[in-house]
């Protein structure tokens, strides 16, 4: 391994863990807060039990959220030290934002954590929304500065140099809104279908089921309402990515050839070599419409993109395919449960039902991770989209394969600690809060 | 507008090395204590820091944060020149906030798995702070070649070299003593308040020793250390002024005057940071053959300053009396259970 993909590969890494203790650090607090607030209402001990137990969750996943994120914004300039020199001035608004953001995140959950007993009722659950809120604002402003990388704007690049810097122009780029929206909604129908799976498998086990059937229904609704919404900030973010940076589109849909009519390919393996989808279910005209609303208008493909500055095929378009068959599924299952909700009560109860919402555990994450490929694999070779390319960016020092097989390991132990601990909460759960009601 | 974010700057370093430091000091603490008294320790400084300890970590996301904003290129060279001793700080500070929380939320609280946490706990406590001193020691020290062509001298002896590994060492002694003065005003009876008291007045020995070291390795690589602290009338009022406090808590900290102990010493930390800083000033990071990375030449363009600024100043109004209502409501609910 070169130290170029070396680089690139502990990146992936880093952010790969830190997605994922970041979503749930960030809204997992919100369900805290609803189930606080039921208790704080109805008096209901069970409410006061989930935020507790909730509550031990958000502190590990914000406690590990909060050293990967720390190491990345070192990584940041560890690993792309001239990305940074120039990036740095121009998109470092939102990450200084969201360095406000985060302390007060910090100094809210030292609040909840520690106020049991010690504050007023109002104030003690204002401090925990506290803490969902500005996780979501943090959230929202990385995913900001992410977006700049994809679209930038808010300087002028003249013959090499960055002039005429504007860091808000360049935080409200025209790609933030669509790639924040849909990162949110991701981040809230991943982490509400897995917390929600985890309780429904403990409610197929018989175990404390009033506890887990409560838990259960704050931390679906969630989930479902977002993977509902979903697709619809999909479009959006699909429509801006076409305008912005059509050789990403490209590589998602794997797109080869420019034409009108231009067709959806759905599943299929993507041949970068003979420029075609095999086995792929096609629909003529639909990229059309989903692009341009208007199924005869030609839309552009990669062959309008010179070869040095397309991004690998293969991967964004098999990452694509991933997150929409799961998206579209955690859409089903989200509107399956209103279903259920309104019509057919006594589906809730039923082990094929839990069964379902229990094989949706991980689904979140791994669409996530999907989307995440695909903006990220999708923008190379750029680093600065149109600007610098990734490899013009990476740190001069070699070795950096080693550093990756570090931080690998690090990650993955993290991982597993993080597994392990939450398991153990889950065990804890009939000793922990049974006898108290 | 670059002054405000330059103060800033310091304000976030000064304040990490404060907070933060007392924060790993808290973990060196328990590192060099008796076996015996561990678990007295553990239980103090839970009630302690516990509630505090994700904000103090705050104040280096804030300077990182201003730095690559606002000084990218001397951010750019420090992260280029320094890689290997950010990494390891970086995996401290990884280690050290992970342990930390897992061992308070294990829900099983085992023998083996405690002890595990609290062995990663306490060597990253140590190394995290060690690292950080390296880093701030190699700023300075002129040992950053830019034109270096080999691995070692480029990447390695940037970092490696006696007197930043002494200004490491000094680190580690002052946040150790830092919390130990932090930790007298919270232990719970008499035993534990003499067991820090000791631990600090050992502390202070410690780091005047080590300090001592940092004049002898500074000698040794030919950096003119007496001539940055004796060489002007602030750096040498700052010594001045940090050897007073020193006397007058070694006078008060078993007298119970946990307010004045603490303030002091941070105004001594603070003072020793003054005294070596201010010849620097405004030059961040010095590097080999003389070239110097200014804050006042290498800084962003002046309009992301003035929005640096900006948000750093709205950002404070927020920040500091909701950081100050924390420590405030913590402290006082911590002296009412004691009475």
């Amino acid at each position: 391994m070169d130290d170029f993909a070396a680089a690139r590969s502990q990146m992936a890494i880093s952010l790969g863990f830190h997605i994922i203790y970041s979503c749930i650090g960030m809204v997992m607090p919100l369900f805290m807060a609803v189930s606080h607030y039921k208790w704080i209402k109805t008096g209901d001990i069970v409410y006061k039990n989930i935020t507790q137990a909730w509550s031990k969750g958000v502190a590990i996943f914000f406690a590990t959220g909060a050293v990967s994120g720390t190491i990345l914004s070192f990584e940041l300039g560890l690993l792309w030290p001239k990305f940074m020199e120039h990036a740095g001035p121009i998109f470092g608004m939102p990450f200084s934002l969201e360095g406000v953001a985060f302390f007060i995140e910090a100094i809210a959950l030292g609040f909840f954590l520690y106020g049991w007993g010690r504050f007023g009722n109002g104030f003690h659950w204002f401090t925990g929304l506290l803490v969902g809120i500005s996780g979501i604002a943090s959230g929202i402003l990385v995913v900001s500065a992410n977006s700049w990388m994809n679209n930038p704007a808010g300087f002028d690049y003249i013959i090499g140099q960055y002039l005429n810097v504007d860091p808000i122009k360049a935080m409200f780029n025209g790609s933030w809104f669509s790639e924040a929206l849909h990162m949110m909604l991701a981040a809230f129908s991943a982490t509400g279908f897995a917390v929600a799976g985890v309780h429904a498998l403990m409610i197929a086990r018989k175990k404390n089921v009033v506890f887990h059937t409560k838990a259960f229904k704050i931390a679906i609704v969630f989930g479902a309402i977002a993977a509902i919404l979903q697709p619809f900030s999909g479009d959006i973010a699909a429509k801006n990515v076409y305008k912005t940076q059509p050789a990403k589109l490209g590589a998602m849909e794997a797109y080869f050839h420019t034409q009108a009519y231009a067709p959806l390919v759905f599943g299929g393996i993507s041949d970068t070599a003979a420029k075609t989808v095999k086995y792929g279910i096609e629909i003529p005209g639909l990229l059309s419409f989903l692009v341009h609303d208007n199924f005869g208008e030609p839309v552009n493909a990669l062959d309008k993109i010179p070869v040095k500055n397309q991004p690998p095929v293969g991967v964004t378009n098999f990452a694509f395919d991933l997150m929409i068959f799961i998206g579209s599924a955690m859409m089903l299952l989200g509107l399956l449960y209103f279903l259920a909700l309104w019509k057919k009560r006594s589906w809730l109860d039923k082990r094929w039902f839990l069964n379902l919402f229990i094989l949706a555990i991980p689904s979140g994450f791994i669409a996530v991770e999907a989307g995440w490929t695909v903006t990220e694999v999708g923008r190379q070779p750029w680093i600065i989209y149109g600007i610098m390319r990734t490899s013009e960016a990476v740190t001069p020092m070699p070795g950096i394969r080693y550093t990756f097989y570090l931080f690998t390991a690090v990650y993955l132990s993290l991982s597993l600690a993080v597994i392990f601990l939450l398991s153990r909460q889950i065990k804890m759960v009939p000793e922990l809060y049974d006898t108290k009601h | 507008m670059l002054y405000v974010v330059i103060t800033f700057l310091f304000l976030a370093i000064l304040l990490y090395f404060l907070l933060g430091g007392a924060d790993f000091g808290a973990g060196i603490i328990e590192l060099f204590t008796s076996e015996g008294n561990k678990s007295g320790t553990r239980k103090i400084m839970y009630q302690a820091i516990g509630p505090i300890w994700e904000a103090n970590h705050m104040w280096l996301i804030i300077a990182i944060v201003i730095m690559f904003v606002g000084f990218p290129v001397i951010y750019s060279d420090m992260c280029t020149y320094l890689h290997i001793p950010m990494l390891v700080m970086l995996l401290g500070i990884m280690a050290r906030g992970t342990a930390f929380a897992f061992r308070s939320y294990d829900a099983i609280k085992g023998e083996r798995t405690q002890n595990f946490y609290n062995h990663i706990f306490v060597y990253s406590s140590f190394i995290t702070p060690l690292f950080l001193g390296i880093i701030a020691g190699s700023a300075i020290s002129r040992q950053i070649d830019v034109h270096a062509v080999r691995f070692s001298s480029a990447y390695v002896f940037s970092w490696l070299n006696y007197f930043s590994v002494a200004v490491g060492l000094f680190t580690v002694a002052l946040s150790g003593y830092l919390a130990a003065v932090y930790l007298v005003g919270e232990a719970e009876n008499q035993n534990d308040a003499k067991r820090f008291i000791r631990k600090a007045r050992q502390m202070n020995v410690i780091a005047v020793v080590f300090g001592g070291l940092v004049f002898i390795t500074a000698g040794m690589e030919n950096i003119p250390l007496p001539y940055w602290i004796f060489g002007n009338p602030v750096s040498l009022s700052a010594v001045i002024a940090a050897s007073i406090s020193l006397v007058i808590q070694w006078m008060l900290i078993s007298k119970g005057k946990k307010k004045i102990i603490r303030l002091s010493a941070g105004f001594q930390v603070t003072m020793v940071l003054l005294a070596v800083g201010y010849m620097h000033y405004p030059n961040f990071v010095m590097i080999k053959g003389g070239e110097n990375l200014s804050l006042l030449t290498l800084h962003a363009t002046s309009k992301t300053i003035h929005d640096l600024g900006v948000a750093l100043l709205v950002g404070s109004l927020f920040i500091l009396p909701s950081l100050w209502y924390l420590y405030y409501s913590f402290q006082k609910k911590a002296d009412d259970a004691k009475h």
